[in-house]
């Protein structure tokens, strides 16, 4: 299992099992379910590269989700698909240049206000993310306010080929991330959040690693948006609201920052969350489904403030088990 | 003494708003120096170590280091040159291991990018191979390596502090400037620190410019002390010089007279 972990290809296989478990024993609201949480790991392993290794506070992610939806589902409409055994290479390119978009506006956005700490960046980001919410809103080309219609996904089996997509960007956002982590730049990106002034004096570019950091979670971002797109096949600027880099936030915050199975599991949970409090509405005949979820967002920030994991990983646990 | 000058300090001013807190300080130090830096509290040693490495730009005035002007340049660039520093408010990358903390200084000396990072290739490999040894060698002379995986605020106070220094010397500078080393040591750790001092000198050739309010330290082993009242330079020349010096008693202990705004220390 551990070993898994460290081959990208094996955990690829691994969850290429899980998805014809899951195609064959599940409805398809569970189907979907699936892809959204892989949706929602990509950002909040992106999101906490800034916010969690950095110790950034970006509150703008949704933005560059955004960018990425709409690049590679304009890209999509104009451009023809390859045929089938290929097709899903067609949207494994709409992604990346989707990716590749998001990336550069998070260099545009990263490089002046990266200067800035805590709130203040985080109110550049949030005020980022609404410019680009509402330049899409007004934009007649990708549908402006009624939303982008008719944009193609993978085609059927349609949750099965969704979720290879979703799965492969999962594995690569993984790695990559988990990867420049461990590497020196990753170490570069720890020491910017642990202290800018003692890190400049030891010699690391701090202004570099905080933009290379914003940048490769944009990219992800961006990712991530393009999957959205692909699988709901409809687009909407109001889907990219300030709640969504909340939410991205929240797993971030929740799974502990600077943690990657942190990350994961948050993801898992907020997505999970309000969809399993459904039958107690049923139940009850009240919507409780928002004051339970908020009130265990609560519960768990007071029994563990470090976030699930804190900083550190599953792997650390399992580690100190067995030695 | 043929050595040449490893810094050059021309006539610094440091002012903040209507305060100058280092004012015309000019002095050098010769490759291989270990130069001492003393003065009552608040004279601006710290501000002068702030100027060196490019924390502040000073007002007016310019630092030399290796022949190189260091206007302009940030922090990380001067510890490119080979110039570092310990702080005297430990500052050590709290929450990260003993062994990152020493890597993270190292960076500068490895060469693979984003890529080879994320393919893990030979060169990744090779560099970070040769990093992690040379920190563990770093850490064995500072008798640290057995707590490499703790967490760094875990350590013992005096051990922090033996950490600044480690993690400054695997920038592998030429001029190590220490903020008051011994700070809350006893006389039993800063004797092994001097020491250390020492030892890593020799072995690394380094140039060192000290800090330090421990007179038994700064009078052991430093060749030649400076001493700073007030912003100005008011005494230079070697420990003998210095503790006969009439300037350096009044600045450290005050005058008798009304008009006396020394600190007593």
């Amino acid at each position: 299992m551990l070993k898994a972990l460290k081959n990208p290809f094996l955990a690829l296989l691994a969850m290429l099992a899980f998805g014809a478990i899951v195609n064959v024993a599940f409805n398809s609201f569970i189907q979907l379910m699936l892809v959204i949480i892989l949706i929602n790991m990509i950002l909040a392993m992106s999101l906490n590269l800034v916010n969690g290794y950095t110790g950034q506070f970006s509150l703008g992610h949704a933005g560059f989700m955004a960018v990425g939806a709409y690049a590679s589902a304009y890209l999509s409409t104009q451009m023809p698909l390859l045929p089938q055994p290929f097709e899903i290479f067609s949207f494994l390119l709409y992604a990346l240049v989707g990716g590749c978009l998001a990336a550069a506006a998070g260099f545009v956005v990263g490089l002046p206000s990266l200067r800035l700490k805590g709130d203040y960046l985080a109110i550049v980001t949030l005020g980022f993310g609404e410019i680009i919410r509402v330049v899409l809103q007004s934009t007649p080309a990708v549908g402006g306010a009624r939303g982008m219609f008719g944009i193609p996904g993978p085609s059927e089996p349609k949750f099965i080929a969704g979720y290879i997509h979703a799965s492969i960007w999962v594995i690569i956002t993984f790695f990559v991330i988990w990867r420049v982590v461990k590497s020196t730049h990753g170490r570069a990106f720890l020491s910017v959040r642990e202290d800018e002034i003692a890190a400049e004096a030891m010699g690391i570019n701090t202004t570099k690693a905080k933009v290379r950091a914003f940048v490769l979670s944009s990219f992800f971002a961006g990712i991530a948006g393009s999957i959205f797109a692909h699988f709901t096949n409809y687009l909407n600027p109001s889907s990219f609201s300030f709640a969504r880099s909340v939410d991205s936030v929240i797993m971030v915050v929740l799974g502990g920052m600077g943690s990657m199975s942190g990350a994961i599991l948050a993801a898992i949970f907020i997505t999970v969350m309000p969809e399993a409090l459904r039958p107690l509405q049923e139940l009850t005949g009240v919507d409780l489904r928002m004051v339970i979820y908020a009130l265990s967002l609560i519960l768990l920030m007071i029994l563990r403030p470090k976030g699930l994991f804190g900083n550190k990983e599953i792997t650390d646990y399992v580690r100190k088990k067995s030695s | 003494m043929s050595a040449k000058n490893l810094l050059e300090v021309q006539k610094i001013t440091m002012q903040f708003g209507g305060l100058k807190a280092v004012d015309s300080l000019e002095f050098h130090i010769k490759e291989g120096e270990l130069m001492g830096l003393i003065g009552p509290n608040g004279a601006g040693k710290t501000t002068v170590f702030n100027m060196l490495t490019g924390v502040y730009q000073p007002t007016s005035g310019q630092v030399v280091f290796a022949g190189m002007p260091l206007k302009g340049l940030k922090p990380f660039q001067i510890s490119h040159l080979g110039m570092t520093r310990t702080f005297q408010n430990i500052r050590l990358f709290k929450e990260l291991s003993v062994l990152e903390n020493v890597l993270i200084a190292g960076a500068q000396h490895l060469t693979y990018g984003l890529g080879a990072a994320v393919m893990q290739n030979s060169l990744f490999l090779k560099e970070e191979k040769s990093l992690r040894e040379q920190a563990m060698h770093l850490l064995k002379i500072f008798n640290l390596e057995g707590k490499a995986h703790a967490p760094s605020m875990a350590l013992p106070y005096g051990e922090q502090r033996k950490l600044e220094i480690v993690r400054a010397l695997a920038t592998k500078p030429q001029l190590i400037c220490l903020d008051e080393p011994a700070a809350g040591m006893n006389h039993q750790e800063t004797h092994n620190l001097m020491d250390l001092i020492a030892k890593i000198r020799k072995e690394f050739n380094l140039t060192v410019l000290l800090i330090e309010h421990d007179m038994k330290l700064v009078m052991g082993i430093c060749e030649r002390i400076m001493v700073l009242d007030h912003g100005i330079k008011i005494e230079e020349g070697t420990p003998q010089v210095i503790q006969n010096s009439a300037k350096v008693i009044e600045a450290y202990l005050g005058v008798d007279d009304e008009d006396n705004t020394a600190e007593v220390h």
